[in-house]
């Protein structure tokens, strides 16, 4: 399958990825290989199959929404793994002008 | 004997006798590490003082008759995706280079209970997505059986590292074959669970409907042993289950007597190497002079596990990758132009080239227009894959073959063709699909005196199965694997 340059800055923008033009011809490379060989499953038939999302014999898991095990201490060391902090919270460029 | 050759459950009996401390393991281990870590590479992180002072606090514990485990005072590495409170957990990414977690994964926080000493953190491919722990941020680890090889991946550090005597044994994960792989490029014994057996709480997430985290280990009673100690059903991850007969010891039986196995006759056709294939067939001839029932059969479908692997695990990483954007933890490039420029600039600058490849693969099976014709087409084939399994489970207790159709690569052999690399994992990403228990157990060398594993499959939570024949097999090995490799690296 050939991948457009469209196509590729599409794709780019969902996976929020920034890529520069050899890494776009790699990618536009790399993705039309996996398609040709993923297009194998076409091969079968899977009309009337059931799409399986999960093998597990679980369905739903409900809890109370109660918060457990949280303490203010937790929240200045989460903090700390982040970029930029400030007064609890963490700071990203202004969005809203 | 010598120590650092031990298993984990010979270690704890001698800890618990007194014949040594957790100290002097810890030491051994340590020792082991500064001779060999810089040629090898096992670890990302190691932390010494820590696992000393741990060591000594354990020591105590066990003395005290507070800590009576089996794996009490015997350290242990750790693969550096699992959370770990106050260290360094990097999933060997640049994007994760200086994130501390405040939480320790469930499946460690058992082990810590157990009174493990805690080595390091070992080194991965990146974000677990390669079978050669070359895509790491890090570099490479390498083989201890061989420089030039490859140590299999992604859980390549703790496999080198249990191979190499620079720990007793580790955790690893496994989405596509991760643990069972490695294992058999080192030499090594690993089990992957069935899905949902071990918590993936504190798991860093690659394909969530596919991850988990089990043992790598010098022989299968450690794996029952460490499998015993991390099972757990946790509120935190809602997709564990509650298993019922969790006492996997209990299978370390010398008797496969009357034990169906089925060979998968598409497990050995094209593609395998043929001294892969004699040294599986002659551990199939081991158990059934033993008394199993063994005879080859057709499984089908397995040339569609892979493309049906890559389609489902790359979409659920490119959804589970997103929450790397550059604003909780981790790495953010220091100039941008507004916030979605530091999302992309972020990402495109922490991520290496295969975890952007499957970010980019995974967005676009499932993006519009072409989220039918990918994602869902491969969940019906995953459904067919499981059914293909029920089926075959009808005659079988334990399903056996390759792990890997080849022995450990050269290093630098697969990372400019991914469709390669991908395909190495033929035998391995099916049982991933189906959520079941695969178990590789070494079988044997190369003429060039490189490991070769088996893999034993099982029907789901019937781990038991695979643990009694895998250990019945091992009892017929007549040579030891860790030996060997010590033997190399012998000062």
């Amino acid at each position: 399958m050939r991948i457009s340059d469209e196509t590729i800055d599409y794709v780019g923008i969902l996976a929020k990825l920034d890529l520069d033009e050899q890494e776009k011809e790699q990618a536009k490379t790399d993705m039309g290989n996996m398609l040709d060989y993923i297009d194998k499953l076409n091969e079968l038939d899977t009309d009337g199959v059931e799409a399986m999302s999960h093998v597990s014999p679980i369905h739903n898991v409900f809890r109370e929404d109660i918060v457990e095990e949280r303490t203010l201490d937790d929240r200045k060391k989460i903090l700390q793994n982040a970029p930029k902090q400030k007064d609890g919270c963490f700071v990203v460029p202004k969005t809203v002008e | 004997m010598d120590m650092r050759t031990m298993t984990a459950l010979e270690l704890g009996r001698k800890i618990r006798a007194g014949e040594c401390t957790a100290v002097d393991a810890v030491n051994a281990s340590l020792g082991q590490i500064s001779a060999l870590e810089q040629e090898l590479n096992c670890y990302v992180t190691v932390e010494p003082e820590k696992a000393i002072e741990r060591a000594e606090e354990v020591q105590k514990k066990i003395e005290a008759g507070e800590l009576t485990g089996p794996l009490a005072g015997v350290p242990v590495a750790i693969k550096d995706n699992m959370c770990t409170t106050g260290t360094l957990t990097s999933c060997s990414s640049k994007i994760l280079s200086n994130f501390v977690p405040t939480y320790t994964a469930t499946a460690v926080k058992r082990l810590e209970d157990a009174g493990a000493v805690i080595l390091g953190k070992t080194n991965m491919d990146e974000f677990a997505m390669g079978s050669t722990t070359e895509t790491s941020y890090y570099g490479a680890t390498k083989n201890p059986w061989n420089l030039d090889r490859v140590p299999g991946g992604s859980s390549g550090g703790s496999a080198a590292a249990v191979a190499a005597g620079e720990c007793f044994y580790a955790l690893g994960s496994d989405t596509g074959g991760s643990i069972r792989q490695p294992a058999s490029f080192c030499g090594v014994t690993g089990m992957k669970p069935t899905y949902g057996t071990v918590s993936r709480y504190g798991l860093i997430a690659y394909g969530s409907s596919l991850d988990q985290i089990g043992p790598i280990a010098r022989d299968v009673s450690d794996c029952a042993a460490i499998l015993e100690t991390i099972v757990a059903h946790d509120i935190k991850d809602s997709t564990s289950v509650d298993v019922a007969e969790t006492d996997y010891t209990s299978a370390l039986v010398d008797d496969v007597a009357g034990m169906r196995i089925g060979i998968p006759r598409d497990y050995l056709g094209d593609g395998l190497d043929p001294e892969v294939k004699a040294a599986v067939l002659a551990a199939a001839d081991e158990l059934a002079k033993k008394g199993a029932n063994v005879e080859e059969f057709d499984l089908n479908l397995v040339e569609y596990a892979i493309p049906a692997y890559y389609i489902i695990a790359s979409a659920e990483a490119s959804s589970n990758l997103s929450r790397f954007d550059g604003v909780k933890y981790g790495f953010r490039v220091p100039e941008f132009d507004g916030l979605h420029d530091m999302y992309k600039k972020t990402r495109s600058k922490g991520f290496g080239a295969e975890v952007k490849r499957r970010i980019m693969l995974g967005s676009f099976v499932l993006s519009s227009g072409y989220y039918d014709a990918y994602y869902v087409k491969a969940l019906k084939v995953k459904a067919l894959i499981k059914q293909a399994f029920d089926r075959a489970f009808e005659q079988y207790d334990v399903i056996l073959g390759p792990t890997a159709p080849t022995t450990a690569l050269k290093l630098g052999d697969n990372l400019s063709d991914p469709i390669r690399m991908y395909l190495g994992d033929i035998y391995t990403v099916s049982v991933n699909l189906a959520g079941l228990p695969g178990i590789s157990v070494p079988c044997g060398c190369s003429a060039e005196g490189l490991p070769i594993g088996v893999q034993l499959i099982g029907d789901s939570f019937q781990e038991k199965k695979i643990i009694r024949a895998a250990y019945a097999y091992e009892k017929t090995r007549t040579w030891g694997q860790p030996e060997l490799a010590e033997g190399r690296h012998s000062k």
